[in-house]
């Protein structure tokens, strides 16, 4: 590093230029992505589009379908509505878990964050698939609560609205801590301690000062973890049932059985605006640039 | 550590939770290894005895061995594909000349905003007509869309921490771009590249979705056969095969957070002499 600030000061000034690439060579770095993006992404979701209004002329016919049938929906409200109980329930118990990875030290430090990161990337599919297993008639949760003597005979707990709720808000919980984590750890450790030198109460420190401080990463949260639920598919596959379809099962259901093309097209359309008006709206607390490779997918 | 007062109670309460809350979150990640452990041919927890008779099943019958080489090949793919135009790209947003930067990013962090499920159904309508369903090259295709943004990613980071005065130096010394890329840029980023070749294989060897519409009825994904085998029986042998994707994952992980340490060790340049 040294040498090369000596050898700038000897040949003279050669920023710019010489850092940087030129505009072709740039481009034709770019190139085979955006032939990639443009072939296997945009066009497809472009041609989906396509394919939901047009049928073979332009027709609002699969809209209007989606939106006369009462079962269509309430699959997309009762989707709206887990997806908001997902991310208020992942707030709750996520917070603990961020403020404490962004206090702790050494190897502590490491455990909390191995206990983050191994669920993030290991597979959603087998989580959800414990899940079955848990809840289960005769899975431990049922059977504990026989033991305890807290129910009588086995609960119905799998293939219920509250089983999908509990199997993902434990597969989005990792989404939620990480945004959380990463603005609480911004939060020097002198002003809580300046707070409680001049009078305040933890819980008055906590309420005027971390709190507030840690909107950020809260807002950041909780929209993720709602766009990232909304377009759930494994999780409401495995552990939920008929009664608990949403959005995404629901696509499922209309192309292997329905084989009704146009249809799953529009509902899809309609779940990706969504997805698009919600980011859109929240861009700036967002910070999608903050998802770098330690921090999710 | 500086620890200002003793731990207060409301401190105390929240350290509390959140330990609590990270044994609900680490448990039932793990919980399929001694479940695939057990004597009784179908899931439970506790397991009763110990025997390593599903994992024999799994690993001999060509029903579960196919699908997951099938996979593996995939990601392997995956793993080289993304990560070389994902290194490009971001070389390319770093240090290039580009006009519409920031919608050039978005558009490649867009495969993370769309849900999944829409992805997955665009691509079953792409794929289906271009009768490329359960190929081979559709996965790989349809996974490195899905990979690129966290290659993208790790690597930009990478590259905004490298000190750009080491490739001047090597300019000035006589190499041409390409040599000084070569010979100085790459190796001090490449723990960056390595891990993001490693999340790159894992979401690809994961990824349970795409696979669920592009898989044929003859090839498929481990992901795919294992969907199917959870909807219509809950034997150990899925457990089993659960258990080994689940040690894999964690394997990688080890693995990148290897690479992130020799790269903190390297990334000050102190190797350069």
């Amino acid at each position: 590093m040294r040498a090369a600030s000596l050898v700038r000061s000897v040949f003279g000034q050669r920023r710019g230029s010489e850092r940087r690439l030129s505009e072709m060579a740039s481009w034709l770095l770019l190139a085979p992505l955006l032939t990639l993006f443009a072939a296997v992404f945009l066009f497809p979701m472009l041609d989906m589009l396509d394919r939901s209004l047009f049928d073979p002329e332009l027709t609002t016919r699969h809209y209007e379908e989606l939106f006369s049938r009462d079962l269509y929906l309430r699959v997309v409200w009762r989707t709206i509505k887990i997806s908001v109980t997902v991310a208020a329930a992942t707030l709750v118990l996520g917070y603990p878990v961020a403020y404490l990875m962004a206090r702790v030290k050494g190897w502590q430090a490491a455990l909390v964050a191995a206990c983050v990161f191994i669920p993030l990337w290991s597979s959603t599919l087998v989580r959800s698939y414990t899940w079955t297993a848990l809840l289960a008639r005769n899975g431990i949760v049922n059977s504990s609560l026989l033991e305890l003597g807290i129910v009588s005979e086995p609960l119905r707990l799998l293939y219920t609205e509250g089983a999908v709720i509990v199997a993902m808000t434990h597969v989005m919980l990792p989404f939620m801590v990480l945004p959380l984590y990463a603005s609480l750890r911004s939060i020097k450790d002198d002003l809580p301690r300046a707070a409680s030198v001049l009078g305040a109460s933890g819980f008055a420190t906590f309420r005027y000062i971390i709190w507030p401080l840690s909107l950020p990463g809260v807002s950041a949260g909780l929209v993720m973890v709602f766009l990232v639920s909304l377009g759930f598919f494994i999780t409401p596959a495995l552990v939920g049932g008929a009664q608990t379809m949403m959005v995404a099962t629901l696509v499922a259901h209309e192309l292997t059985t329905g084989f009704n093309w146009g249809l799953a097209s529009a509902i899809a359309a309609v779940l990706l605006l969504i997805a698009l008006a919600v980011t859109f709206s929240f861009n700036r607390i967002l910070k999608l640039d903050q998802l770098s490779s330690q921090e999710g997918r | 550590m500086r620890r200002s007062t003793p731990l207060e109670p409301q401190r105390l309460v929240l350290f509390a939770a959140g330990y609590a809350v990270l044994a609900f979150l680490l448990l039932p990640s793990l919980l399929i290894v001694p479940m695939s452990l057990g004597e009784n041919p179908y899931m439970e927890f506790p397991p009763t005895g110990f025997t390593l008779r599903w994992y024999e099943t799994f690993f001999s019958d060509p029903g579960w061995i196919k699908p997951a080489v099938f996979s593996f090949q995939i990601a392997l793919l995956v793993a080289f594909l993304a990560t070389v135009l994902g290194t490009m790209a971001a070389l390319s947003l770093v240090r290039g000349q580009v006009r519409g930067r920031s919608a050039l990013q978005l558009l490649i962090l867009s495969p993370v905003i769309a849900p999944n499920i829409v992805i997955a159904i665009a691509m079953f309508f792409f794929f289906a007509e271009l009768r490329m369903i359960g190929n081979l090259w559709a996965f790989v295709l349809a996974h490195s869309v899905l990979a690129l943004p966290y290659v993208v990613l790790t690597v930009s980071a990478a590259l905004y921490r490298y000190d750009s005065d080491l490739d001047l130096a090597a300019l000035s010394l006589g190499a041409g771009r390409i040599r000084a890329f070569f010979e100085v840029t790459l190796p001090l980023i490449s723990p960056a590249i390595l891990s993001s070749a490693v999340f790159a294989f894992i979401i690809s060897f994961d990824e349970p979705v795409i696979s669920f519409f592009v898989s044929g009825t003859r090839d498929k994904t481990l992901p795919r056969r294992l969907f199917e085998n959870v909807q219509e029986e809950l034997s150990p042998t899925v457990a089993a095969a659960a258990a080994v994707l689940t040690l894999l994952s964690i394997l990688l992980l080890a693995l990148v957070l290897l690479f992130r340490y020799l790269g903190e060790r390297g990334a000050g340049g102190k190797r350069i002499g």
